[in-house]
């Protein structure tokens, strides 16, 4: 299936892409590293990622601002701001080529065409003095090279895709002139365009409300499986996670505490970080009950505390957890079974998962 | 979204000066310790135009109040018999004569020295009457907005209508003894006009600060808004503008001194002294020269001063 | 958009009237008698005096002088005749405005060439050595006063290396203003390179432009189109706005090459008391300054459609 299946142009078979035989994974992060230099030191933003997506897999980072889950993102996009931001180390394989190893050319033809990215405030991430159709069909015209007015016609079909009432009245609007939840499903059609293999979206739905939240959601799931994309959905927010998400990796300080699937993730955390989120969404069954929250504030990356940064607000933290940074090490049943795709960062995994 | 009610030459000013205090708001609260002028200070002292600035700045303010500390020579008796337009001895640094002397067998350095006074004065004195008319005139017409902001906002542009140079030249042929006083009037009477623009504009903006609805909400007194929440946070954009002006009031003074109609003599100032140059171009530079080099200096530093204070402030610009 | 319009003009009538009142006022409330200096040292009778002052009608009280002013001017173009030898003030200003018009469209033209190309090199390479350079080079400008500006450029280019005529020639040929130019546009210059740099350096980091780079468009389209389209904004406007004041500023500029044109005229005016000269001259100018800052307001809803469509 396409979008643009009308035109007869495109192919209509969604994988394999590109009709190579590549069958690893469709990005790959190694032991990235991210770092900014600030007038007041360096900041370590991101301390060791690991994680990969598979075509068709939606991949939830989560953590609080601060974690390095947008940095880590914006290292995949290429888009950070290199200085103050450096990556010292690590690697980001995009089926299977490093991309930190291409030149500037290679990479920006596989932003927007292969990688795309959905942005937090649709406001200030679409230039305000071009019109949508113009920021939409600029995809064609400079991937594709097609002429402006071809262009605007897929605009519009774009538009009506991602179910924008009266596309063709409004392909001439500028971005302001549009409601919070129309200008989210521009820039998620302008992340779709060239129907890439994967798409990142920051945060897409934090700045909606909650019931426009769910529809955007909606709509971006319905289109990946559609296209059967990866998908890397940023979000500090556990609830928007549940339904959409196969697996899910929780950052902290620049680093993966805990991945899991989903669902496991939910019924049995093995890291008191994700137990101290998961306690903090309310729930009608505890009515008239507090509500728990994690003490303290996320560390300051310029000073973080040495052993498991989480150790100052940990409730079960030891000496250990100051003096050694716990590795990501798989997570096992009391009775030595490992549990597939399961990992934690703490040195009391077993306490917290089965205690 | 852009305020609809800004005119474009309001949106220009903004572009020129920088935000207000409202915008760098966001600061993480466990680290409040460093406030934005705190944080100002800490960036200034780092910044080489601020260093080369002050020390300058601290020269002219010296020399200005005694300058009999940096020469003992006579500023208006020359010997017309040994010196008449003596040329320079750079050689001897600090000498009477190592400048050289003008058409009236004065030397050049003691004028120079004692010639500061004049700018400094016209400079201060302008910057402080167009900073307390302008800051208090925006301050109303930002704040209360409405009619009272309409009716000042015209008077203004009335005023700013006339170009600032030809007013400030008419303005002075109407008196007959132009002493330092007079030039600061003139050079007020239209200059009040810009800082007018930039308060009110940094008014508006600060006025919709949400600890400013707060304080109105606990309902504070209109004096206590104005001076303890908006006055502060507002201030930025008016010093940097003020101090850029600083410099442009004693370029005027010596422009309009030059063109005759400022400063004349027996009064000392470089714009007199340059305006004499000029009449001396071919033969002798020097009498030119120097009160040219003297007034791109003292300009230069308060200019630098400015735009060191505008960086500190505007976080955007780090 | 319309009523954006409309509204712009009704607030540029009283300023209008505000403004040539101000300068009428002050320019009739200057001491010395015109009409006395029209009779020299000889002495004139008293009778004859008022007779003048009644024909010229420099008797009436200012409101109403101003009044039959602005009549005259509204209804039928005529800015009065020249005290002192009766040429209307109309044929003056004919002579005096292309030479004027010409030297300020000079120094438009490389103000904005120059100014938009240095604030792009430093805007682009922020923080770098191009940037501080600059920086560097427009603070020298606007520190160094136009005079003294012109002096340097007069002494150098024409005494020292004879590379011109000291003076503009009666027959004021484009090549003779390019040195008079420069000085004029040398400050607004400064200014222009000084806003497109802010201008760019703010809007790099800008959201939109993030989303621009991660659409995969060529640097040159992330910056041409959506890093100018944006930045260019305040620029434009303030160029507008310089129309007008390189106009008025040429005072000096014209002074210093013995140029014959408005500057001249207006120093002359004011020295020989020739208040309607003056009058006219500053009128003119302030329509000037209304005229382009009323373009200028429409050319701001022109390049930013959230003004357009609030």
């Amino acid at each position: 299936m396409s979008i643009i299946d009308n035109t007869g142009k495109t192919a209509t078979v969604p994988a394999p892409r590109d009709g190579d035989d590549y069958n690893g994974p469709l990005l790959e992060v190694r032991d990235l590293h991210v770092e900014f230099h600030t007038r007041d030191g360096v900041a370590k933003a991101v301390n060791g990622v690991n994680y990969s997506v598979n075509a068709g897999e939606t991949l939830a980072v989560l953590g609080e601002s601060g974690s390095g889950k947008s940095v880590t993102a914006q290292a995949i996009m290429g888009i950070l701001d290199m200085p103050p931001g450096k990556i010292p180390q690590g690697e980001i394989f995009f089926r299977g080529e490093d991309m930190l190893k291409m030149s500037y050319e290679e990479r920006r033809k596989i932003r927007g065409r292969k990688i795309a990215m959905i942005f937090q405030d649709a406001l200030s991430s679409l230039n305000p003095v071009l019109t949508v159709g113009y920021q939409l069909g600029e995809m064609y015209r400079v991937h594709h090279g097609l002429s402006k007015k071809e262009a605007k016609a897929k605009a519009i079909e774009l538009m009506d895709k991602v179910k924008i009432p009266a596309a063709a009245a409004r392909v001439n609007d500028y971005p302001h002139q549009f409601s919070g939840g129309m200008r989210q499903r521009i820039m998620i059609a302008m992340a779709l365009a060239l129907e890439p293999d994967l798409i990142i979206a920051d945060e897409p739905t934090t700045a909606l409300d909650v019931t426009v939240q769910a529809q955007v959601m909606d709509l971006l799931a319905e289109l990946q499986r559609e296209y059967n994309m990866g998908l890397i959905l940023i979000t500090h927010d556990l609830g928007v996670v549940a339904d959409v998400a196969d697996k899910i990796a929780v950052m902290y300080a620049g680093r993966i505490v805990e991945t899991a699937p989903v669902h496991e993730l939910y019924k049995r955390p093995a890291h008191p970080y994700t137990r101290g989120l998961l306690d903090s969404i309310p729930r009608l069954d505890q009515k008239g009950q507090e509500l728990y929250a994690i003490k303290g504030l996320p560390p300051n990356l310029l000073r973080v505390p040495t052993g498991c940064a989480f150790n100052p607000r940990c409730p079960k933290a030891e000496d250990i957890c100051r003096t050694e940074i716990p590795a990501l090490a798989p997570v096992a049943e009391q009775d030595g079974t490992e549990l597939p795709g399961r990992g934690s960062a703490c040195h009391f995994w077993k306490e917290t998962i089965h205690g | 979204m852009p305020d609809v009610t800004k005119t474009a030459a309001e949106a220009v000013e903004d572009a020129i000066a920088p935000p207000s205090a409202a915008e760098p708001a966001p600061q993480p609260k466990a680290e409040k310790a460093r406030s934005l002028w705190g944080d100002a200070w800490v960036d200034l002292r780092r910044n080489p135009y601020f260093l080369v600035s002050s020390v300058l700045i601290f020269f002219l303010l010296l020399i200005a109040a005694f300058p009999s500390l940096f020469t003992s020579a006579s500023p208006t008796v020359g010997d017309l018999v040994n010196h008449y337009l003596g040329k320079p001895e750079l050689g001897k640094i600090g000498s009477e004569g190592w400048l050289g002397y003008d058409g009236q067998g004065r030397s050049v350095y003691a004028r120079l020295i004692h010639g500061t006074r004049a700018s400094v004065i016209v400079g201060i004195c302008v910057t402080l009457i167009v900073t307390i008319i302008g800051g208090i005139m925006g301050m109303i017409a930002g704040y209360f907005g409405g009619i009272i902001d309409a009716v000042l906002s015209r008077v203004t542009d009335i005023f700013f209508g006339i170009p600032f140079l030809l007013g400030a030249m008419v303005v002075l042929q109407s008196f007959t003894e132009r002493t330092i006083w007079v030039v600061v009037f003139a050079l007020a009477f239209l200059g009040w006009t810009q800082i007018t623009r930039v308060m009110r504009g940094a008014v508006i903006t600060v006025k919709q600060a949400d600890y400013v609805q707060a304080a109105k909400a606990l309902g504070a007194g209109t004096g206590r808004i104005l001076f303890r929440h908006i006055l502060p946070n507002a201030m930025a954009p008016v010093i940097v503008v003020a101090t850029i002006a600083l410099g442009g009031y004693i370029s005027a003074e010596a422009t309009l001194s030059y063109l005759g109609l400022g400063l004349s003599s027996p009064i000392v100032s470089w714009g007199v002294d340059i305006s004499t140059g000029v009449t001396q171009i071919r033969t002798a530079q020097h009498i030119l020269l120097y009160p040219s080099i003297m007034l791109s200096i003292t300009v230069l530093a308060f200019i630098m001063l400015g735009e060191a204070v505008r960086n500190a402030l505007d976080p955007k610009l780090r | 958009m319309g009523r954006y319009v409309a509204r712009r003009l009704l607030q540029m009538i009283p300023v209008f009237l505000g403004t040539t009142f101000l300068i009428f006022f002050m320019v009739y409330s200057l001491p010395g008698d015109p009409v006395l200096g029209l009779f020299g040292d000889k002495g004139v009778d008293p009778a004859t005096l008022a007779a003048k002052r009644k024909e010229l009608g420099l008797d009436l009280p200012i409101w109403q002088q101003y009044w039959n002013y602005m009549t005259n001017i509204i209804l039928h173009f005529d800015f009065g005749n020249q005290i002192r030898n009766g040429r209307p003030v109309t044929e003056v200003l004919g002579d005096a405005f292309p030479i004027t018009l010409q030297l300020a469209a000079l120094a438009f033209a490389f103000e904005l060439i120059f100014g938009i190309g240095l604030g792009v090199i430093a805007g682009l390479k922020a923080g770098r050595l191009a940037d501080n350079a600059v920086l560097i080079f427009t603070l020298l400008i606007i520190s160094i006063p136009v005079f003294v500006l012109g002096f340097i450029i007069k002494m150098v280019f024409a005494f020292e290396l004879g590379w011109m005529a000291p003076n503009v020639s009666n027959e004021q040929k484009w090549s003779e203003l390019i040195a008079p130019a420069i000085v004029l546009g040398g400050l607004s210059l400064a200014y222009v390179a000084r806003l497109t740099r802010t201008s760019m350096a703010e809007n790099l980091r800008a959201d939109y432009m993030r989303t621009a780079i991660a659409k995969g468009l060529p640097k040159r389209r992330v910056i041409g189109v959506h890093l100018m389209r944006n930045s260019m904004i305040p620029v434009v406007t303030f160029l507008g706005t310089d129309i007008g004041a390189l106009m008025g500023g040429a005072v000096v500029t014209e002074g210093i090459f013995n140029v014959k044109g408005v500057g001249g005229l207006i120093y002359e005016s004011i020295t020989r008391r020739e208040g309607t000269t003056l009058v006219g001259l500053v009128t003119i100018l302030v329509l000037v300054y209304l005229a382009t800052s009323l373009l200028i307001d429409l050319l701001y809803a022109v390049l930013d459609p959230r003004i357009r469509y609030a």
